[in-house]
């Protein structure tokens, strides 16, 4: 029996032992949301306790999941996208001028989306790999040229009035078995936006891809060192161009996504959504550096920034203010993470 | 590898160690201002506000003026979220106070529409709405309670009766009267109601001639060239009626620029609408007559209305909140100094 015992516990550090950096900070980000989410049901109950409240976190931040996916896969390379959030705008603001004043389907206006996207991740692209610049500043000027764009486009905001959007966008898809009663003694079920259902798929896509092709693991070698992976034989501008086309397509799919969930063309949709999706990616686990990262990661930082937001309110405090600093405050503490973790690496 | 297992130890005692340093800190802080939380306490009305943000003075007084009423010692616990000016933030808002099942929720929305949905959720959950302030546009009335807000054409009304007795008092009843209209921002409900409402007590006049009404946008600057083009425009203007406080500020500057002079005793009767403390302070200056309350002191009047709904009556679907008007008759040191704002 102790046998057994002692052999179980050996191949357990074993396998603890094999754990690589991105496994552990991984496993890090994830005990710190369930420890998080544990506490906010103990300590604040009421809301927390139904499903419903996970589920509203879910849909709330279903666009920010798709962004920072998309702000992982360049990060992973050793890039930076921070124009995500004006082409965000911008998609959301064209798609609604396109809905409304020129009457058009809803079909054609998230093609639309995925054009404006990819147009953006494209340009990026081609100026990042192939004209050696520095993505800090090509984005940057992408995400003035975005924004502005988008006041060109219509300068006052409005709510979308066409119907078949409407619709669309009050769709809920049912989670079944998870709902709760209500106050008045009346069973309601829990539901999730439709833009959930594509997040959620766009991160199985996207954890398979980084994970089991070979061009999604080219990433991670471009990211960890440039040189090693161009001696290699791999192509290092071109891993570099297509991880900037797959951010502006899924800032496309995101761009979308959050349109659906706002329903409305403003100039100041999306303000700092890029700085969130950087953030949640590093509390996900991926490093600025490049070269380590997980798409489940950032899908838990994500999750954890919507609870933070959560608890400050649900706390009666006041969320503008109070959520900012804590975010920040577990920014900062991820990033001392990440920085013992490479200390470790270096000494091993 | 020992040293693996004991280092994630470490950093996950930390981080929760942060993170409950900075709960526990802001926790103990609201303690002193509240006390024990919703769930202990059933005496507690909970109150879930969803404030537009804080972009003027006028909104700060609005939302002070429900943190001071809504307190724990009054029996209330109050859930403030700030939008900081986005629906999306608002709608979040409202959906967490329905999972947090507060006995009222009051919304002063930033836009006309877009909530039938979250509204139609409150009612699901059977927690009455209140709105104020802003209005919206709703197919189905029965989504809320009630709204409390200022009655816009009643401001424009009581400015046109002021004008009335005014020009009694100077025997200039039976004169024709120039009028010049300074208009806020368009298709705002406090435009139309305080335009509609002067333009009520003026038609009852022949001798009042409103010469032109010009969109100011509610701003200093605006208004100031509105005011320059109507001086070049327009011989002899007896009366400025400017629909806020911001833009008179800036028609007295284009005035005093042309040479002439404004308030009692001065060319031209001015008079204002919102009632800010500089308005009141330029009134003691002699450059104002009159100026319109517009009350952003809504507080008390939802608490009443909330101690109402709780002892099971019916409310009013529209209420208005009291307002009154100053002018240079009264004694303007003393009610500077009671003024909120």
């Amino acid at each position: 029996m102790s046998k057994n015992q002692a052999s179980a516990a050996g191949s357990f550090r074993d396998k603890l032992k094999n754990l690589t950096d991105t496994n552990l900070l991984l496993a890090i980000t994830i005990i710190v949301f369930f420890l998080m989410y544990l506490g906010a049901v103990i300590f604040q109950g009421g809301g927390f306790l139904k499903p419903q409240a996970f589920f509203n976190i879910l849909s709330a931040n279903a666009a920010l999941v798709i962004l920072s996916c998309g702000l992982s896969l360049v990060m992973i390379t050793g890039g930076i996208d921070i124009s995500v959030g004006g082409v965000t705008a911008l998609i959301s603001m064209c798609c609604a001028v396109y809905l409304d004043f020129h009457g058009g389907n809803v079909m054609t206006s998230a093609v639309i989306a995925l054009a404006i996207g990819l147009g953006f991740g494209l340009f990026q692209g081609f100026l990042v790999a192939y004209l050696d610049i520095q993505p800090f500043i090509v984005t940057l000027a992408g995400m003035f040229f975005a924004r502005g764009l988008t006041t060109i486009v219509n300068t006052k905001p409005f709510n979308v009035a066409n119907e078949a959007f409407t619709k669309l966008k009050m769709t809920r898809v049912t989670v079944p078995f998870m709902g709760s009663v209500n106050k008045r003694g009346i069973y309601v079920d829990a539901y999730v936006e439709i833009g959930v259902a594509v997040a959620v798929l766009v991160v199985i896509l996207m954890f398979c891809f980084l994970r089991w092709t070979k061009l999604g693991r080219s990433f991670y070698a471009v990211g960890g060192n440039a040189q090693s992976a161009l001696m290699l034989g791999i192509n290092v501008k071109r891993t570099r161009f297509i991880s900037h086309v797959l951010c502006g397509l899924l800032a496309g799919i995101g761009g979308f996504v959050y349109f659906l969930h706002v329903g409305s063309g403003s100039a100041s949709h999306a303000a700092g959504a890029e700085m969130d999706a950087i953030a949640s990616s590093i509390i996900g686990g991926t490093m600025l550096t490049g070269g380590v990262g997980n798409i489940a990661g950032t899908f838990f930082g994500v999750l954890s920034l919507g609870t933070i937001q959560n608890i400050v309110s649900s706390a009666g405090l006041d969320q503008a203010w109070w959520s900012g600093i804590t975010r920040a405050v577990m920014l900062c503490l991820f990033l001392v993470i990440q920085s013992v973790v490479m200390a470790r690496k270096k000494k091993a | 590898m020992i040293k693996k297992y004991v280092m994630i130890f470490i950093v996950v005692l930390a981080v929760s160690a942060g993170a409950g340093w900075v709960f526990f800190g802001c926790a103990f802080e609201e303690e002193i201002s509240h006390d024990p939380a919703p769930c202990e306490e059933e005496d507690y009305i909970v109150i879930g506000l969803s404030q537009i943000g804080s972009e003027s003075d006028w909104r700060n007084a609005n939302t002070e003026s429900f943190k001071s009423v809504f307190t724990a010692g009054n029996g209330y616990y109050l859930l403030y979220e700030d939008a900081q000016q986005k629906q999306e933030n608002q709608l979040k808002a409202v959906r967490d106070f329905i999972l947090q099942e507060v006995d009222y929720i009051i919304l002063d929305p930033i836009v006309e529409t877009g909530w039938d949905t979250v509204l139609m959720e409150a009612a699901d959950a059977g927690i009455p709405v209140i709105l104020v302030d802003r209005q919206i546009l709703l197919e189905n009335d029965e989504l809320y309670t009630c709204w409390v807000g200022s009655n816009f054409r009643e401001e424009g009304r009581a400015a046109g009766r002021w004008l009335e007795d005014y020009l009694k008092l100077q025997s200039r009843e039976n004169k024709e009267i120039r009028i010049v209209t300074l208009q806020g921002t368009p298709e705002s409900s406090a435009q139309i109601g305080r335009t509609s409402g002067f333009a009520d007590v003026l038609s009852e006049h022949d001798n009042w001639n409103m010469l032109d009404k010009r969109n100011g946008e509610f701003t200093q600057a605006k208004g100031q060239e509105v005011m320059r083009d109507f001086l070049k425009l327009y011989e002899d203007i007896d009366v400025v009626v400017s629909e806020n406080d911001n833009m008179t500020f800036g028609a007295i500057e284009a005035i005093e620029a042309a040479g002439k002079t404004c308030g009692p005793g001065g060319d031209m009767i001015i008079l204002s609408f919102d009632a800010v403390r500089a308005a009141i302070q330029f009134m003691q200056a002699g450059k104002i007559n009159a100026v319109f309350e517009c009350n952003p002191l809504l507080g008390p009047k939802v608490a009443e209305i909330i101690e109402r709904l709780e002892a099971g009556e019916q409310v009013e679907k529209i209420q208005y909140i009291e307002e009154t008007y100053f002018d240079t008759s009264m004694d303007l040191e003393k009610i500077l100094k009671e003024r909120v704002y």
